[in-house]
């Protein structure tokens, strides 16, 4: 360790080649070999099944770990608008170069550019896999591969199928995955919580599940674990993530002293539904895509009570394409949301409480006709009408910002690796590539690059280079981690309150929206953190957990996975206030220009914060330092 | 608003069930009724009863985790719609819903509204898929699809395996997640060199599972959240066939 942090194995030399050189010099494993291997992957989503079904092709013994009832329902299955490629085939100009820049610019120059760089290379490859599979992308009448534009970007470079380019990507890989199955290959543990990972000197060696039907805890070993469990802005109680999406297993692992990376980078999504009642369970997101037709306005006067259609052009104000000419409604997420919340806390916002903005295809509409908006975008269209009972197509939508995807999340090296030695972590589960704020598209880039073609490569090195006895799962390791899983269930079911986990949960989501949102000021967040330690000590003393630790028993699976929410709010909070710049997703008050546009500090701020968990006192903030050879940091600007 | 529920409550597989009823005063109709489900299950848990177990997760109509009969209705009644995209605006004030688990030989019972659909999983197992494996593929554009083939390819693709299809059938029948499958992929280019040991492993697959045959009368397609539509039964019987 230098700095307090593992090498980050950043390869030396020019970074338009380092991942084919990296690659080159890695150690190989013969296939006999892997056949005596097991490797765990915890969670089926994009990266989860994309890599089970790798390893499982490349002769592992995988065993895969979901806590759903199929890995065809993980929440990448969510995710709208696309996944961005660079291939050159258009004639806008884009490049494998264009995308790393657009991917550094985007993320604020607070990721590291050679792990930009390789997403921008791996992209194509993992459009090729995909139609591979079969999966229905968006073609052109000629018969090739359709693209449109996404925020962040001049180019058309977005792969698509419709609104509902995740699902189709997910089952791609879950397809793959359960032919690996059907081969004998994978070994599918469906509804199995994640509670603890398990270590044997210090190297990460198994995992502690909890049943979901059963109850029964149960331990599983292996010579590797791939933590590929998704983000945590569940923390906020009200955001587009699937309910069931939650922090578990790498709050876990951080506690198992793997390091956390910038947990305050929460993207903000600016154009989801809006929320309403107090019993509301979710924010819906509408695909940013929909800004590449609509456009975003709010009345000129505050306190406007007319329909939109009432309100004339001359008393509208399109603020995006006021504000920023060049990227108008296509503006990144982290602005967009910015600019339309200031509106919305001067007065401006429309619906209730205020608490939103139009976004407006009628022109779209005029346009090119009724079908071809249909054509487009038509599920999400369906999908506005059942949730807010409003017509897309003859009203203005309503949207307002809402929680949406972590960029933080476990450190790890360059080979994907985090602190703790054989703990990989993919996809959303770590932080990479998205810096701090990401481009949008790029998850599900990000996702299989990392499943399909990374982890391979650099789980298979790590396994040639480690020699290792099998763990038995009766090993004193196993069976302490089994003891204090066992230890915090049975101190929620016996907390003797009368409150539901739901109640406390909605409450913490309340306390971060306010001081840890779209934007941040040191003296919310201080208090913030006063207040969610309060309000975790209530939850201990008065959290009521029906039922028992065996059989189904959803209320548990909850409080399990609010307690986690508890310790990573408090990091966030931290980690917010110790930023002392803004930059991307992260708005401090304090720091912004005179017109009002974040101030990132890179003499003193250019560099990835990763936590360090310890068990008595604070935890310990180290910094990993970036360096910009290929492209400088630049003031970021949509203007 | 005000309403009962009235619910199938089955603690495990080996319990017998009953109907239990609950009212919900002061409700909001701009809730879903799994929102509405969730404020009847705060009020449980504060009175010491046990909460409804049923399953949910993206509620945005996509993941397909959600299902159940709402007045005999799969999904309830509003077309196209899963049932965590169904508003309390949809029903009446002071209105009795009853709502019951899907019930098929091959969805075994779990709790109160759950089910076990790894039956599903097993099917996809079977077949559905194209054996190709990774670092394999070649470039995307190499294999032309024209614009129609690769939309009706899609709109088979997009089945969202909630069961609703095999709930709605008399003869709980899977043919037409099965057909969805088949269609997928059978109308790719990818998808032509298993074409036919696809269809005959997945229609195998789908008889050992305990799914009764086709039916005819259609109620899939009626119920189907993602409008999936029956013709595509016919075409898998044409596949088999051929």
């Amino acid at each position: 360790m230098t700095n307090g942090l593992p090498d980050p194995r950043i390869p030396a030399g020019p970074i338009a080649d380092a991942w084919r050189r990296t690659r080159e010099g890695l150690p190989l494993i013969s296939p006999l070999r892997k056949g005596q291997m097991d490797v765990l992957v915890v969670g089926t989503g994009l990266a989860g099944a994309s890599a089970a079904a790798t390893l499982a092709q490349q002769g592992y013994r995988v065993t895969a770990l979901s806590f759903h009832d199929s890995p065809r329902r993980a929440h990448s299955v969510a995710a709208q608008g696309g996944i961005n490629a660079a291939r050159s085939v258009a004639v806008d100009g884009d490049s494998v170069s264009r995308l790393f820049a657009d991917t550094l610019k985007g993320g604020d120059f607070r990721a590291r550019e050679v792990g930009c760089q390789r997403l921008a290379e791996i992209s194509s490859g993992i459009i090729d896999q995909c139609v591979a599979q079969g999966v229905p992308f968006a073609r052109e009448y000629g018969g090739s591969l359709a693209t449109r534009s996404f925020g962040g970007a001049l180019v058309s470079r977005t792969f698509y199928a419709r609104g509902q380019t995740g699902q189709q990507l997910l089952y791609g890989a879950y397809q793959a995955l359960m032919r690996q199955v059907e081969l004998g290959r994978v070994h599918l543990l469906t509804r199995r919580d994640v509670l603890e990972v398990i270590t044997v000197d210090g190297v990460a060696r198994g995992v502690v599940a909890r049943h979901l039907l059963s109850g029964e805890l149960e331990v599983h070993t292996a010579r590797s674990v791939l933590l590929c469990s998704g983000g945590y802005s569940n923390v906020y109680f009200l955001s587009t993530n699937a309910l069931k999406s939650n922090t578990s297993a790498i709050w876990r692992a951080h506690r198992k002293g793997a390091l956390f990376a910038n947990p305050c980078f929460t993207q903000i999504h600016p154009t989801c539904i809006p929320s309403g009642d107090v019993f509301q369970s979710k924010l819906t997101l509408m695909s940013e895509s929909l800004r590449n037709d609509g456009r975003v306005w709010l009345p000129k006067n505050p306190g406007e009570t007319r329909q939109p259609d009432a309100i004339p052009e001359a008393e509208r104000d399109y603020f995006l394409e006021r504000l920023y000419p060049t990227y108008g409604n296509m503006t990144p997420r982290d602005v967009a949301s910015r600019r339309a919340r200031e509106l919305c806390n001067a007065g401006r916002g429309v619906g209730p409480g205020g608490r939103s903005v139009y976004l407006d295809l009628t022109d779209a509409i005029k346009a090119e006709g009724k079908g071809a908006i249909a054509a487009r975008y038509g599920n999400l269209m369906t999908m506005y009408e059942r949730i807010s009972g409003d017509d897309p197509y003859k009203k203005p939508m309503r949207i307002y910002p809402a929680p949406h995807y972590t960029m933080g999340g476990l450190w790890v090296d360059y080979h994907l690796m985090s602190s703790i030695p054989g703990l990989f972590v993919l996809g959303e589960a770590n932080y990479s590539e998205h810096g701090a704020n990401r481009l949008g598209a790029s998850a599900l880039m990000q996702g299989l690059a990392d499943g399909y073609f990374i982890a391979p490569s650099t789980v298979t090195a790590w396994l040639a280079g480690t020699p290792a006895q099998d763990v038995p799962t009766d090993h004193p390791a196993c069976r302490e981690a089994l003891e204090s899983t066992r230890r915090r269930i049975s101190q929620l079911l016996n907390s003797d309150g009368s409150t539901p986990v739901d109640s406390f949960h909605r409450q913490l989501g309340s306390v971060m929206i306010d001081r840890c949102g779209i934007s941040r000021h040191a003296d919310d967040l201080r208090e913030g953190l006063e207040q969610v330690k309060a309000l975790e000590q209530r939850f201990e003393a008065e959290v009521r957990v029906p039922g028992e630790a065996s059989g189904p028993n959803a209320e548990l699976e909850k409080a399990l996975r609010v307690k986690d929410f508890f310790g990573l709010a408090q990091l966030m909070l931290r980690d917010a206030l110790a930023r002392e710049e803004s930059c991307g997703a992260h708005f401090r008050e304090e720091h912004q220009s005179d017109e009002g546009e974040a101030r990132r500090d890179d003499v003193n701020f250019a560099h990835i914060a990763a936590w360090e968990h310890r068990a008595d006192g604070e935890p310990i903030r180290h910094s990993e330092p970036l360096q910009f050879t290929a492209l400088q940091p630049s003031t970021r600007s949509y203007k | 608003m005000k309403l009962t529920l009235r619910i199938w409550r089955q603690s495990s597989a080996d319990q017998p069930g009953d109907y239990q009823s609950h009212r919900l005063e002061n409700v909001s109709p701009d809730l879903s009724l799994l929102e509405a489900l969730d404020q009847l299950n705060e009020q449980l848990i504060s009175s010491g009863e046990r909460p409804v177990s049923f399953e949910h997760d993206c509620r945005e109509g996509i993941c397909g985790s959600c299902g159940f009969l709402v007045n005999g209705q799969a999904h309830g009644p509003r077309a196209a719609t899963s049932v965590c995209q169904l508003y309390l605006r949809e029903f009446s004030d002071g209105e009795v819903l009853t709502l019951d688990p899907w019930r098929a030989k091959a969805f075994p019972p779990i709790q109160d509204l759950m089910v076990d659909r790894s039956a599903f999983d097993r099917l996809i197992a079977a077949g559905g898929y194209c054996s190709t494996g990774t670092g394999q593929a070649p470039d995307g554009n190499a294999m032309p699809v024209g614009r129609e083939q690769a939309t009706s390819a899609f709109s088979t693709a997009t089945c969202i395996g909630c069961g609703a299809c095999v709930a709605s059938c008399r003869n709980a029948s899977a043919s037409l997640f099965v057909a969805a499958k088949l269609a997928h992929l059978g109308q790719l280019p990818q998808g032509q060199p298993e074409r036919a040991r696809r269809a005959d492993a997945m229609q195998r697959q789908m008889e050992a599972e305990g799914f009764g045959s086709c039916s005819s009368n259609l109620e899939c397609e009626a119920v189907c959240p993602q409008e999936i539509s029956a013709d595509w039964i016919s075409w898998m019987h044409r596949e088999r066939r051929s």
